[in-house]
């Protein structure tokens, strides 16, 4: 459902991805592992369509579409989700609101009826309760004030509601403690792990690969995937570090 | 009397940044006098949301002893588009401004107060926010003052502009004049553009650059009627706003 072939891509001038090619299908889970500065969060951004990152050769396909033609609302609206390192506080805006429109404008371009307020607040409390989020946070300004806990398990329950085809999620255990990092593994099986998704999961470490079991592990190296095995990649990667697996 | 003699330019500081040109014509002298007596409550919803030329509304306010004046307005019209307001605040009385500004092409749409604390224990609180795109200016010019016995008074004032294309401009005129010791003025302006960060969180989640700058600019206009408690006029305010938005933009 996602090939990504020979993809380079730059950052103002600065080369980061180095000819990366993957192919993920349709219930396959993949993980992405690598070090600082590997490119890992580049290819997320790349993915999502952020303004400022250039691809500047390769292709990535998406569901038989070019993904790179399209816009970043149109990603989503296509079944793309990306979930972000750092979520962004948007001060003013209520998450009900947020992802209400949000989820009513996808369902727009895919020629969907939009979701009246009460189906939507009992989708959303459903997806909270999911994630063990209290519904108040839900009514609160878009992760402002937010600890860095909440704001990824918000960002999980932003992704049950939009139910996408396939997600990205860039470190979302990053700032988990361990009992949050069981509930927002659980949150992403219970959310993506169906015959028709598909994830991709970009993580410094093997922690949360015990609670979403990939099936592929890649090692992410200066902007190129240098090795491919199944889940005990990580395990030897946790145990012996990069530069020894990677070299 | 000859109105053409009478034009102001922008040489007279509450005209600074006005569009003088734009008030030929215009009746300059028509202040509506607005009183509210003492211990009773006034509130106003003022808007300019159809003129092509120049619209101008000017109040003259006295506001009795612990009384209350609200005014809640959206100035989203006209080549010029300005509201006047020079309130006189007795003990103990409050004045309420949210305002907002919006507008594009080459038009000026500002708020020019003058608050009077003629008495010890007022409050005053004013909220401006402008939006302007094009080559669209919004202004505020907010005198405050505070005479030789207004002690205790608590008057605020805090201006923010949204910058949503080049060659748009804000101009934010705080003048503080204040003869009394035991009093707190606060007043606070910036300027800015959309948060792109915020915008590209917003597509990633499925909303199009129009519904995301639609939300961030509902969200930035919103402070200016925090302090209305009525919903409906709460709505029908920023309907008036976000429709201009949607028509230019």
């Amino acid at each position: 459902m996602l090939k990504i072939d020979n993809l380079q891509a730059e950052i103002g001038g600065t080369r980061i991805l180095n000819g990366l090619s993957l192919e993920v299908n349709a219930g396959e889970v993949h993980a992405i592992m690598g070090p600082n500065g590997a490119g890992k969060s580049t290819l997320a951004y790349v993915l999502g369509g952020r303004p400022g990152y250039e691809v500047t050769g390769g292709s990535v396909e998406f569901l038989g579409r070019d993904l790179l033609e399209m816009e970043p609302h149109e990603r989503a609206a296509a079944g793309l989700f990306l979930g972000f390192q750092y979520p962004v506080e948007i001060p003013g805006v209520s998450n009900v609101q947020f992802l209400r429109e949000a989820l009513n404008a996808q369902r727009q371009v895919r020629g969907e009826e939009p979701l009246s307020g009460g189906d939507f607040l009992k989708l959303a409390k459903e997806k909270a309760g999911l994630l063990k989020l209290d519904m108040d946070m839900l009514k609160r300004h878009v992760n402002v004030g937010f600890s860095g806990g909440e704001k990824k398990r918000a960002e999980m329950v932003q992704m049950g509601i939009l139910d996408p085809q396939f997600a990205v999620l860039d470190e979302t255990d990053s700032g988990l403690d361990i009992d949050a990092l069981r509930v927002v593994g659980e949150g992403i099986n219970a959310i993506m792990r169906a015959p028709e998704k598909g994830v991709l999961l970009i993580t410094h470490y093997q922690r949360l690969l015990d609670y979403v079991k990939p099936d592929y592990v890649h090692i992410l190296s200066k902007g190129r995937i240098v090795k491919t095995g199944g889940p005990e990649l990580a395990q030897q990667l946790e145990r012996e570090g990069y530069e020894a697996v990677a070299a | 009397m000859n109105a053409l003699t009478t034009l102001p330019t922008r040489k007279d500081e509450a005209w600074r940044y006005s569009a003088v040109e734009a008030l030929v014509g215009a009746d300059l002298d028509a202040w509506r006098a607005i009183d509210v007596p003492a211990g009773e409550s006034y509130r106003e919803c003022l808007t300019i949301e159809d003129s092509e030329s120049t619209e101008l509304r000017r109040l003259r306010v006295s506001v009795g002893e612990g009384a209350r004046c609200e005014l809640f307005a959206v100035i989203a019209a006209g080549k010029l588009g300005r509201v006047e307001v020079e309130v006189r605040l007795a003990r103990g009385a409050h004045f309420e401004l949210g305002g907002v500004t919006l507008g594009g092409r080459d038009t000026v749409r500002e708020f020019v107060t003058r608050v009077i604390h003629a008495e010890p224990e007022a409050t005053s609180n004013q909220v401006i926010r402008a939006v302007h795109w094009g080559k669209g200016t919004g202004n505020f010019l907010g005198q405050i003052d505070v005479v030789r016995d207004a002690q205790k008074t608590d008057a605020a004032q805090s201006f923010k502009g949204l910058l949503l294309e080049k060659g748009a401009s804000v101009n934010a005129v705080p003048q503080l004049e204040i003869f009394a010791d035991d009093v707190k003025c606060a007043h606070g302006a910036s300027v800015g553009q959309l948060d792109e960060t915020a915008r590209f969180y917003m597509a990633a989640r499925g909303l199009s650059p129009e519904l995301s700058r639609r939300l961030l600019v509902q969200a930035f206009i919103g402070d200016a009627f925090v302090a209305l408690d009525d919903e409906a006029e709460r709505e029908r305010l920023m309907g008036i706003a976000l429709a201009k938005l949607d028509l230019h933009l």
